[in-house]
């Protein structure tokens, strides 16, 4: 019934008026505590929910629960894993993918890391600039993925300009609002001791700029590598991309899946390397 | 005293033009100290100390007036006096040691000459053990030895402290009084002091600058004969009561101060 489920509400008026009835003792009651699983367990469960997905997976594709042509399934995938590796391309697609990746990755991070550090020099120059910089963040970037195919031609070049145009952008504004973030007091202290423009850029605005470089190190890496794939959509004679495409417009749906496999594999690994490069130079700037 | 002083401002005054009419932060304002005094500026927030250090600093042209060092027009030169600002603003990313050394860094010396020359000092003045931590691990009191302490290694003849204390605790600050006339004596440096804190003026000072709002300006100085060296007690004698007095009268009430002076 309605009024056992909220017994207190009839109490309520008394409980707030102070001079009346002394209210019932509060319910006692603990602090939740949360007990930490031993990791071996974690681990188990992790593992669980995998074989299980791809139990389920394999189980449903074959009893017709989801449509086996368009879904493919796990043993599939596997057969098509191991041809991809053996008499497939495989190393030459990675490896292009990887390449077109980590140069756009560098040179995107750079480039833009040095374009938001140049921003110091002059706040003239930076006003002039702000509304293009502002501009190309807004522009969806990959929309002019087909230019730049056509302007750098189906090699890795092109590849690496769209992950560049993905990256560089990035960096720029988040070096620059580190460059915003300078306390004027530092620039007066370095003054004052009678420094040089160039000596306040290399012995503080540099190294103070420094953990905003690094923290779009890792969204960066991310960004380069959908640019590399999306370029390779378009047009690749290699790549990941190109494979994933070429199977999914032939309709061999195991392939496109080896190949998301292995790019996953990439990323996470890219990731991996980047995170702990992160966390190197985060030591040598004492954050 | 010799008639050259070491540092001299002659007539300065600063006006800054805002979108509301001009804005006079200083009004013209002469002052000399001679060599090695040690001489503190008071007043309200407001009152142009930090406008008359920016100047002397060099890092603010005034409206008018020069800024004589030496007897030598430094009128907007950077890098011919030791300035410390209220905050220590040391670098993260740099030792102490590597702090400390910055001043000597920029004007060229040698890496391992700059810090051999810190290294010794460091240890002298209570940062033993600290020179290669980096300031995060510091406590304020250290931060603010290490800040001052780049400062004197900067080795320029006049230096000038912003509140270098205002944000300590009580017993933390009586102890860097101590400390800083200790570092006084030692080096003999022409000291320039801003603070808000009537005691620690008196305490540290040769002579005091009370300073006033709209315009800012000097109000007063008032010269503190108290014998050298000083006792903690020295605040309880009358000398001291009377000039304690006068700085709180001038700086609590404006105009009748003004009919005094």
């Amino acid at each position: 019934m309605a009024v056992q489920d909220t017994p207190h509400a009839s109490d309520l008026p008394l409980d707030l008026a102070p001079t009346q009835v002394r209210p019932a003792p509060r319910a006692a009651r603990r602090l939740p505590v949360q007990k930490d699983w031993p990791l071996p367990f974690i681990i188990a469960a992790q593992i669980g929910i995998l074989v299980g997905i791809i139990a389920l997976w394999e189980v449903a594709a074959r009893y017709g629960w989801i449509d086996g042509f368009f879904w493919s399934k796990p043993s599939a995938i596997w057969q098509m894993f191991k041809i991809f590796f053996t008499e497939g391309d495989a190393w030459t697609d990675i490896s292009f993918t990887f390449r077109s990746t980590i140069l756009g990755f560098i040179i995107g991070t750079t480039a833009g890391s040095l374009l938001g550090l140049s921003f110091w020099w002059s706040r003239n120059y930076a006003a002039i600039a702000q509304p293009y910089i502002i501009c190309f963040e807004s522009m969806p970037k990959l929309a002019l993925a087909p230019l730049i195919i056509l302007v750098f031609g189906i090699g890795l070049t092109s590849k690496v300009a769209i992950a560049i145009a993905l990256t560089l952008v990035v960096s720029t504004l988040t070096t620059y609002a580190g460059v915003k973030a300078l306390d004027p007091d530092g620039e007066k202290l370095f003054y004052s001791l009678g420094a040089t423009r160039w000596q306040v850029f290399r012995k503080l605005v540099v190294p103070f700029c420094l953990p905003w470089v690094i923290s779009v190190l890792r969204v960066n890496i991310g960004l380069a590598l959908t640019g590399a794939i999306v370029g390779e959509f378009i047009s690749s004679q290699h790549g990941l991309g190109r494979t994933i495409f070429y199977a999914g417009s032939t309709y061999e749906i195991a392939l496109v899946w080896v190949a998301v496999f292995v790019l996953s594999t990439l990323a996470v690994i890219m990731y991996i390397v980047v995170a702990w490069f992160e966390s190197v130079l985060r030591k040598g700037t004492r954050q | 005293m010799p008639a050259e002083p070491k540092l001299r401002l002659d007539a300065v005054s600063r006006t800054f033009r805002t979108p509301s009419g001009q804005f006079q932060a200083l009004a013209e304002v002469t002052l000399s100290v001679p060599q090695g005094r040690f001489v503190s500026l008071i007043g309200p927030s407001g009152c142009g100390k930090s406008t008359i250090f920016n100047i002397i600093a060099g890092l603010l042209e005034p409206s008018t007036g020069r800024v004589l060092i030496d007897g030598i027009d430094a009128t907007g030169t950077i890098g011919r006096v030791g300035y410390m600002l209220q905050k220590d603003l040391l670098l993260p990313w740099r030792t102490v040691l590597d702090n400390v050394i910055l001043g000597m860094e920029i004007q060229g010396v040698p890496l391992g000459e700059a810090r051999g020359r810190a290294l010794p000092l460091l240890q002298r003045y209570g940062l033993a053990g600290f020179e290669h931590l980096y300031p995060n691990a510091l406590s304020g009191g250290m931060r603010q030895r290490a800040a001052l302490l780049r400062t004197l290694l900067f080795d320029t003849d006049v230096i000038l402290l912003d509140e270098p204390f205002g944000a300590l605790d009580a017993q933390t600050k009586l102890q860097m009084q101590e400390w800083l006339m200790q570092l006084w004596s030692d080096f003999r440096k022409t000291v320039v002091f801003v603070t808000h804190d009537v005691d620690e003026a008196i305490y540290l000072s040769d002579e005091i600058y009370v300073m006033g709002t709209r315009p800012g300006r000097i109000l007063e100085t008032i010269p503190i004969p108290l014998p050298r060296p000083r006792l903690r007690t020295s605040s309880l004698t009358p000398q001291f009561i009377v000039i304690k007095e006068r700085c709180l009268a001038l700086l609590t009430s404006v105009a009748p101060a003004l009919e005094a002076a």
